[in-house]
């Protein structure tokens, strides 16, 4: 997911002489070939896809992090035990995508730096707090539902080694919302306590899920682009509707209230009509101003400053085992 | 010409003993009165330890060194809450009074655990927890293969389950005990530190007592004692390789197994981990 | 900012014997970590029996400019293809 249109967008000069490679590499798009990593491509094209799979393997990284909130106060072990997998599913979809953004030529401790400097973004919806255990079933529900509906499109993306994580990411996410759907259908048919907490998060989480979809991009010049070079496969608005359309009898079997007056169904389009949600306090969780933006930033940061000397001490290991072989080798053949 | 399948297989006899097993259970422990406290007070040393390690594990998810390294460690949480459930599940069959795993995990007090020590020891840093994890892992892996000739079936049974997993946890842990107290000097010094505050903690996993002595007496399981010998030898090979120094002390801290005296450490583990339980004691999650 | 651990490109033959498959990639600072660290990255749904692992940068890749000549000739060779032949009706599945 996390798809969200964010920071520079910086169109580099065409270079002469690339405009007919340009139409070329258009042409091998448009048949729906996919694009390698050593195949020529416009650096805009590479620098964008950067963005994108860097932001989106950030948002799987911070994404651990509500989530992770709770497997310390999961209520059973069983419940504990789906949790912890799920979160530690979403470090494997980090790391699948730092790998596929390598293949371009950036490294994971770059974007790392980036993510930790501010310079690069990762998807609004998990500087949100998880303050309840319902929390965690409207989390994966709602926000694993909102990724999934970006997620499976991407799978048929132009850049092949997205592509291939994509297709990974969304054959090991399919328990991902299930789980979530799961509490909060148990914590829906529970104790009136319980039932309070699901519609709390559900108030909670509706709005926020809504904006993983991006502004309105109707207008955007950029998403055309994106378009064009099929790494973005639908317009926000197609996806936000078709999450609305989904979710609204979800939340209806489950007995829960979309915090929403507006919402109707509207027969003539063939789907719901509903609010916008806030954008801006959207633009204001993008600046920092999240509830938790600073908390999430800081615990990646304590984590990769702390393990600093983990990770040096195993590479010096590794250099003094290697330069060991070799004087063996050495003393071996004299 | 038929088929004829049973004369094919080359075990065939062992084959329709572990089916006959599979087809009716018996363990003649499980519901023996006599052994009933001891062998519940046992069960639940090897539930409480692995629920315990396996809740600090889980306290690392997101906050690893590298990621490769935070995915490894929810395995291994994985792995030991996954034992818990079997451990307690037995523990509450042989109690007999309605307690399952849940139940055990999440509604009983401080003085109630008998986890070791050790394990309920903060995590500190990643060097601090590689090295509570090695040492046990070199005792859970002695624990594990004796308990393959247990006379209780169901024990014999779990164990060989969880054998596989931890030989894994005990080569990794073990590998990376090497490289980090070989590797620079800060990483040496910090694995040496680690060594030395919980080595007194480690000698309480090898005291024996009442209820050792009476599941050893029945052949349920050897005395922790005789767990040493192996356990020694495991941890001096790869202390001498990892450049470190075995602390010089026998003293065993004492009151974790036998739940008289935990940490002050457990009672917080506890608050957090059995919150929900707690706060909203009739609802089913 | 201290040294990144190289990448590995990791292959896994799975449960049915099939040949060694590229699954991805992974950073370790050496073999056999690489190894340790593909087990619990690449097979955490029973995935894999067997795992293979190489360093990124040793990987010699066919260059993008030589598809042509590389590939092209085995698109001749329909007959290597099983719809390649027509088996009559009435043979039966084949």
């Amino acid at each position: 997911m996390y798809g969200q249109e964010l920071g520079a967008k910086e169109r580099d000069g065409i270079e002469a002489g690339t405009e007919e490679l340009e139409a070329a590499f258009q042409a091998r798009i448009d048949r729906g070939e996919r694009v390698e990593p050593k195949d020529w491509m416009p650096e805009h094209y590479r620098k964008t896809l950067i963005r994108m799979m860097g932001q989106h393997a950030h948002s799987e990284i911070v994404g651990q992090l509500p989530e992770g909130n709770w497997i310390t106060r999961a209520p059973t072990l069983e419940r504990k035990q789906i949790l912890l997998a799920k979160v530690q599913d979403e470090a494997g979809h980090g790391l699948y995508l730092y790998s596929a953004a390598e293949t371009l030529g950036v490294t994971r401790d770059d974007l790392t730096e980036q993510l930790l400097s501010g310079k690069m973004k990762y998807s609004s919806i998990f500087n949100y707090p998880t303050l309840s255990w319902a929390d965690i079933g409207a989390v994966g529900w709602l926000v694993d539902g909102a990724a999934i509906m970006n997620q499976v499109p991407l799978q048929r993306t132009s850049y092949g080694p997205y592509s291939r994580a994509m297709i990974r990411i969304c054959k090991e996410e399919s328990f991902h919302q299930r789980q979530g759907f799961d509490i909060m259908r148990k914590m829906a048919n529970g104790t009136k306590e319980q039932k309070d907490m699901a519609q709390d998060a559900l108030n909670r989480f509706w709005y926020p899920s809504l904006m993983m979809f991006g502004p309105s991009d109707k207008e955007s010049v950029h998403s055309d682009q994106s378009m064009k070079w099929r790494i973005k496969i639908n317009t926000n608005d197609e996806l936000r509707q078709k999450f609305v359309d989904q979710t609204v009898p979800q939340a209806e079997f489950l007995g829960l209230t979309v915090p929403d007056d507006k919402l109707a169904w509207n027969e003539e389009k063939g789907g719901y009509d509903f609010s916008e949600p806030d954008w801006a306090e959207f633009f204001e969780v993008i600046k920092g101003n999240g509830p938790c933006n600073e908390e999430r930033i800081e615990a990646r940061r304590k984590a990769w400053d702390d393990g600093a000397w983990f990770r040096d001490a195993l590479t010096a290991h590794a250099e003094k085992q290697a330069r060991r072989r070799a004087e063996g080798a050495l003393q071996a053949a004299e | 010409m038929p088929s004829l399948p049973d004369m094919n297989s080359t075990d065939v006899v062992g084959m329709a003993r572990r089916a006959a097993e599979h087809q009716a259970p018996r363990d003649r422990h499980i519901h023996n009165e006599e052994l009933k406290p001891a062998l519940f007070e046992w069960l639940c040393r090897m539930g409480d330890s692995t629920l315990i390690l396996g809740h600090r594990l889980s306290e690392w998810c997101g906050h690893a060194p590298v990621l490769e390294e935070d995915i490894a460690l929810a395995n291994v949480a994985l792995d030991l809450i996954g034992h818990t459930q079997m451990w307690l599940g037995l523990a509450g069959e042989v109690e007999c009074e309605g307690r399952d795993a849940d139940r055990l995990a999440f509604r009983r007090d401080v003085a109630h655990f008998r986890n070791v020590l050790l394990v309920e020891k903060q995590n500190g840093d990643i060097g601090s927890t590689l090295m509570r994890q090695f040492l046990f892992d070199a005792w859970h892996i002695e624990r594990l293969r004796g308990l393959s000739e247990s006379s209780s079936e169901r024990v014999a049974e779990i164990a060989a389950k969880a054998f596989k997993e931890v030989s894994y946890h005990v080569d990794r842990s073990a590998d990376l005990v090497i490289r980090l107290g070989d590797g620079t000097d800060e990483s040496h010094r910090r694995m040496q530190k680690a060594l030395d505050s919980h080595w007194t903690y480690a000698n309480e996993m090898f005291t024996d007592d009442g209820v050792d002595e009476a599941v050893a007496e029945v052949g349920i399981a050897a005395r922790s004692s005789e767990l040493k010998p192996a356990w020694d030898r495991l941890v001096d090979e790869v202390f001498a390789e990892a450049t470190l120094v075995r602390p010089d002390n026998d003293y065993a801290r004492s009151g974790g197994k036998n739940g008289q005296r935990h940490t002050e450490h457990l009672g917080h583990l506890l608050a957090e981990m059995q919150f929900l339980q707690r706060a909203y004691p009739d609802a089913s999650w | 900012m201290s040294k990144e651990w190289p990448l590995w490109e990791v292959f896994i033959r799975g449960q049915h014997g099939l040949n060694h498959r590229h699954v991805g990639s992974l950073h370790a600072p050496d073999a056999e970590m690489a190894i340790n660290n593909a087990r619990d990255v690449y097979t955490r749904r029973k995935e894999g029996v067997s795992i293979w692992v190489v360093k990124s940068v040793d990987i010699t890749a066919s260059a993008p400019s030589e598809k042509g000549p590389l590939f092209d000739p085995a698109e001749s060779k329909t007959y290597r293809h099983p719809t390649f032949y027509d088996i009559p009706d009435e043979v039966g599945h084949m």
